[in-house]
């Protein structure tokens, strides 16, 4: 049996830019240790699925991305965390344009109390985008990316909240897009929605990855198996094993890997 | 019997699922064997009553395959089963479909046995020569289902090599009974008889490696068709 190495072989990457990667990475909440020593790398333009059973520390991964941790008291991060190739926690890094490059969407739909063109048009005005024409252009085009345009085309002045929750995470992610992020990072994105959504879903989430990187956390194995290139099993605050997607549903290296994704007890 | 720990799965209904798969795969493993037997008693003994006895239970074994995928159907359809689950279900609908093949070629044995019944003697060499091959096809065969049953994948590769052994005897048996039909042409209708016996025989050790193949498979994970397995002699890839 090859020694696992939770880091994309070269072989794996397939010479991939990588977009994301940590390095021993650990997170601390008050002294609890959440993540204790993770590497990963997440290749550009593809979907990479962290899974893993709950409190394995995977949205605390996911935080250590846009640094979402740095909001939590006594969260303390330490190890390596690069956004395509720059140390994220450098002295000097703009949080806000961190960011901005990586955008997240968490498991509820969070649209602001706002209209549907307002939503997606929010980022852009904070960027001190002001022409009404160009910001206008760039709702559309968020919008269409997201697969949400022709649904809502005709009520862009309405109530985001008047959305039913599929559509309003697909407007999440259009406002998340409309700053031109570099990395979408989800986190059960779809857990909320019904089966018709989560497809629709699962169907912009495959077509995101044409332009942007993808790190999405779920507890729905099918869904890691149908959108992801590339997934990565975490347990224990670390990341076990990570491989082709393929590779791990129909033939993981790790005994751990597999108790999971066939939903085995160790202990039965 | 548990290498691939199908009794650990959190929902017990699935394991039972996965343990009844595989009895009944082993069940119609069983009910081949004993055809494949009785159809080699038929034509040593050139007896018809047991013939008969073979072409009565074919229907049980066409039963038994349709049985089986519709349970493997089910089982994908409901538990979406990933990993080495998968590949058992997989492993499982493939060696069904070889099993089943190999019961048709028991019956046509006990046909031919049957015919052969009624024509003119032959000489012992051949029917020998038959028996011997397929005492060799009939341990090959048990051989083969005692490696799914222990999932033992070194022994499937083991028995995937000793196919050849097979092969060495068809091809002499086939140039004897070539040569008799040349000498003696009134011999013909019955060598071309034993030809076909031999021919099934041969088959059925070629479904035997299609099954070592697919334990291979479900044990490793790893899938060695069509890859020259058999002839080398080094052990796979990991």
């Amino acid at each position: 049996m090859n020694v696992p190495t939770p880091a994309m072989t070269p072989d794996l990457l397939d010479g991939l830019e990588l977009a994301l990667s940590a390095r021993g990475v650990v997170v601390d909440y008050a002294g609890r240790r959440a993540l204790d020593g993770v590497d990963l790398d997440v290749p550009r333009q593809r979907v990479t699925a962290l899974v893993g059973p709950s409190g394995c520390g995977k949205s605390s991964l996911l935080r250590c991305f846009n640094r979402l941790n740095d909001e939590i008291a006594d969260c303390r991060v330490a190890g390596e965390v690069r956004l395509f190739g720059e140390d994220a926690y450098a002295d000097g890094v703009a949080l806000p344009d961190l960011r901005r490059r990586v955008g997240m969407v968490f498991q509820k739909p969070n649209p602001f109390p706002l209209s549907v063109s307002d939503n997606v048009a929010f980022g852009l005005r904070l960027a001190g985008l002001r022409s009404r024409r160009e910001i206008e252009q760039r709702v559309e085009a968020a919008l269409r990316a997201a697969a949400l345009w022709d649904e809502v085309r005709d009520r862009l002045g309405d109530s985001a909240l008047a959305l039913s929750a599929g559509q309003q995470q697909r407007l999440v992610i259009a406002r998340a897009i409309a700053v031109e992020p570099d990395v979408l990072l989800m986190d059960e994105p779809a857990s909320m929605l019904d089966p018709i959504s989560t497809l629709r879903f699962e169907e912009l989430v495959v077509a995101l990855a044409e332009r942007y990187t993808v790190l999405v956390v779920t507890h729905n194995m099918q869904q890691a198996a149908r959108v992801a290139d590339y997934t990565a099993f975490m347990r224990g605050g670390r990341v076990l094993e990570v491989d082709r997607t393929e590779a791990i549903f129909t033939n993981p290296r790790l005994r751990e890997t597999e108790d999971y994704i066939t939903g085995r007890s160790r202990t039965g | 019997m548990d290498r691939l720990h199908l009794s650990q799965h959190i929902s017990q209904q699935f394991n039972t699922e996965l343990a009844a798969l595989t009895r009944q795969v082993l069940a119609m493993g069983g009910l081949v064997e004993a055809q494949l037997a009785t159809a080699l008693e038929a034509l040593a003994e050139r007896d018809a009553r047991r013939s008969a006895d073979v072409i009565a239970r074919e229907d049980a074994v066409n039963a038994a395959e349709l049985e089986i995928d519709a349970r493997c159907t089910q089982i994908l359809a409901r538990r979406q089963p990933a990993a080495s689950d998968l590949r058992l279900v997989l492993a499982v609908v493939r060696m069904v479909a070889n099993l089943e093949r190999i019961g048709d070629e028991a019956e046509r044995i006990a046909k031919l046995a049957e015919k052969l019944g009624n024509t003119v003697e032959l000489a012992e060499s051949y029917v020998f020569k038959l028996t011997q091959m397929g005492a060799l096809v009939r341990d090959q065969l048990r051989g083969t289902l005692d490696t799914f049953a222990r999932m033992d994948e070194t022994r499937a590769l083991e028995r995937l090599r000793r196919d050849r052994e097979v092969d060495v005897l068809y091809k002499e048996l086939a140039a004897m009974l070539v040569t008799l039909m040349q000498r003696e042409s009134e011999r013909v209708p019955a060598a071309l008889d034993l030809l076909w016996c031999a021919r099934s025989l041969e088959r059925i050790g070629d479904r035997c490696k299609n099954l070592c193949e697919q334990v291979i498979y479900l044990v490793r994970g790893k899938d060695v068709r069509h890859t020259g397995l058999a002839k080398s002699t080094t052990p796979p890839e990991n």
